[in-house]
């Protein structure tokens, strides 16, 4: 591990909604250019702790610094500057509708930079080739499929080349060998462009094939952090059944729920 | 069982508080930047308004033409009931105009426009924000208010207005329509005396009304759109709330603007 300082340190990040605790004291340090997984199941509070990083949801304490400013408290300006560093592909696309995969692209640059229509259009256009999908620049949205989506959403994320790019769950709801391709991708996307990526999913083999270092997260902790062979080889019991894909429902939950159930 | 009601109401009155902040929130942000934005020399976004416009107008054209209409022509049928005892049928025409540049024609268009426009606006930005469209926007760094709620109200301000003024004119038609084929008066007669009735501050006053319920029905809607959180009920539910809230403020200002101009005019 290198000695910079770490592109992204998340420190005593709390956050819980009534009483329901999501994040209970999460610290993490995402040095510049590695591959960070944060992997969790459904509920672990992966998803809010991806949405804090990114400036969506506000924690209820801690902080996060995103190359040495603390996003809950800087300027707007100033943070308006970081995000332009910040590329996020989210979990559906969270494509524009309304506009062509193209116009998708270029919203970006349009609305952010001053480069002239002729410059973004080509840039539009590499950034389609990039993740596979030439020539689709005139389709909407709804005539692509769910992967193709999910591509145009990265070829997005990537289109003022960030620094720093999120993925959220980038292989929900894929077919096995779709899912495999956007990893690859992934692994593209880092090697060509040296980005930092972080990576928020649940799924096990994607988790493994794509990650340098992954945090496993559950009931809004930190159980397990390391290289891949580091969290195989952890003897953490929680850790274990996630790994082994034991489902967290013990026999007294299923007597319990049987009665429930049939009222006995 | 007290408590319960109690307890009820007090939540009800909270998040009623919490909503209205919200709305002013988001009235105080769009204003800043319709205002401040093109001051700066920032990008007015001259097609996404246009575009606004041209579909708030265009959608409520023909359903404004038809209600001003016959609305006109009931008011008409209304007030010759009455005038008719005092044997004045002619100041239907006065009457109608009156009435109609005021009072009717700024309302009947902006409770057309929350419905048809409003609940339209608000299905799509409460849609956008539940497939993370608008999360996507604040990620990148874009404005969400500047990009989609501006066009939207400036597109809502030039809309209702407009169409407030081609309401008034068709209903004084309307009202024509029953003077001359149910009241036997004159066609150029009744439009000359329509004319004759209407005093400048009431175009102006009607007017004024059209831009303040213009506003309301923007900024509500594009509210309640841009809070919606969950999935597909929630936004059928903001949008029915849109609507039904824009409805009772536009009857509040309504009020207010009336009464100002009322007592102003008494002065």
């Amino acid at each position: 591990m290198s000695l910079a300082a770490p592109v992204i340190a998340v420190s005593g990040l709390k956050k819980s909604y009534g009483d329901h605790v999501v994040l209970a004291g999460i610290d993490l340090e995402i040095q510049a250019g590695e591959t960070m997984i944060i992997l969790g199941a459904s509920g672990s509070g992966k998803s809010t702790l991806l949405r804090c990083l990114i400036g969506l949801e506000r924690p209820d304490e801690g902080q996060v610094r995103v190359a040495g400013t603390d996003i809950f408290r800087a300027h707007p300006r100033e943070l308006a500057r970081l995000r332009e560093s910040i590329g996020v592909a989210f979990q559906r696309g969270a494509l524009f509708t309304s506009m062509t995969v193209g116009e998708n692209i270029d919203l970006p640059l349009e609305e952010l930079t001053d480069l002239p229509k002729s410059t973004r259009q080509l840039i539009v256009r590499i950034k389609l080739a990039l993740v596979g999908l030439e020539g689709a620049a005139d389709k909407y949205p709804s005539e692509l499929s769910g992967g193709m989506q999910k591509r145009v959403a990265f070829a997005r994320a990537m289109a003022l080349d960030p620094s720093i790019l999120f993925a959220d769950e980038p292989s929900a709801g894929l077919d096995p060998v779709t899912s495999v391709g956007l990893d690859q991708l992934l692994i593209r996307l880092r090697e060509v462009f040296g980005v930092t990526l972080i990576v928020v999913t649940h799924e096990l083999e994607s988790a493994f094939a794509i990650g340098e270092r992954i945090a496993l997260i559950d009931h809004g902790r930190i159980l397990v952090i390391g290289t891949p062979e580091e969290v195989q080889a952890s003897e953490d019991s929680v850790v274990r059944r996630f790994l082994d894909r034991q489902p967290d429902v013990s026999v007294e939950h299923g007597e319990r729920y049987r009665r429930w159930m049939t009222g006995q | 069982m007290f408590t319960q009601i109690l307890n009820w109401s007090g939540a009800r009155v909270l998040t009623l508080l919490a909503d209205a902040g919200r709305l002013w929130q988001v009235a105080y942000s769009a204003t800043k930047r319709a205002i401040l934005v093109p001051l700066r020399g920032g990008r007015l976004r001259v097609s996404a308004t246009t575009a606004q416009i041209v579909s708030a107008g265009n959608n409520s054209l023909s359903l404004v033409a038809l209600i001003s209409i016959l609305l006109g022509m009931i008011l008409a049928l209304q007030s010759a009931y009455q005038l008719r005892e005092l044997g004045v049928t002619n100041l239907v025409a006065n009457l109608v105009a009156v009435a109609m540049t005021r009072e009717l024609a700024p309302l009947i268009t902006a409770i057309l426009v929350a419905g048809r426009v409003g609940s339209a606006i608000t299905a799509e930005l409460g849609t956008m924000k539940i497939s993370q469209e608008i999360d996507a926007l604040t990620v990148m760094g874009i404005d969400p208010v500047t990009l989609v709620v501006v066009p939207r109200l400036i597109g809502l301000l030039v809309a209702v207005p407009a169409l407030t003024i081609f309401s008034g004119l068709l209903g004084i038609l309307g009202g024509c329509v029953v003077g001359v084929f149910v009241l036997g008066l004159g066609a150029s007669g009744y439009l000359n005396d329509s004319l004759g009735a209407l005093v400048q501050q009431d175009v102006w006053g009607g007017v004024l009304k059209a831009l303040v319920f213009g506003f309301i029905i923007g900024i509500v809607s594009c509210q309640q759109g841009l809070d919606t959180e969950g999935g597909a009920d929630e936004v059928g539910r903001s949008t029915t709330r849109a609507v039904v809230r824009s409805i009772v403020l536009i009857i509040a200002a309504d009020l207010f603007v009336t009464a100002v101009l009322y007592l102003r005019g008494q002065t």
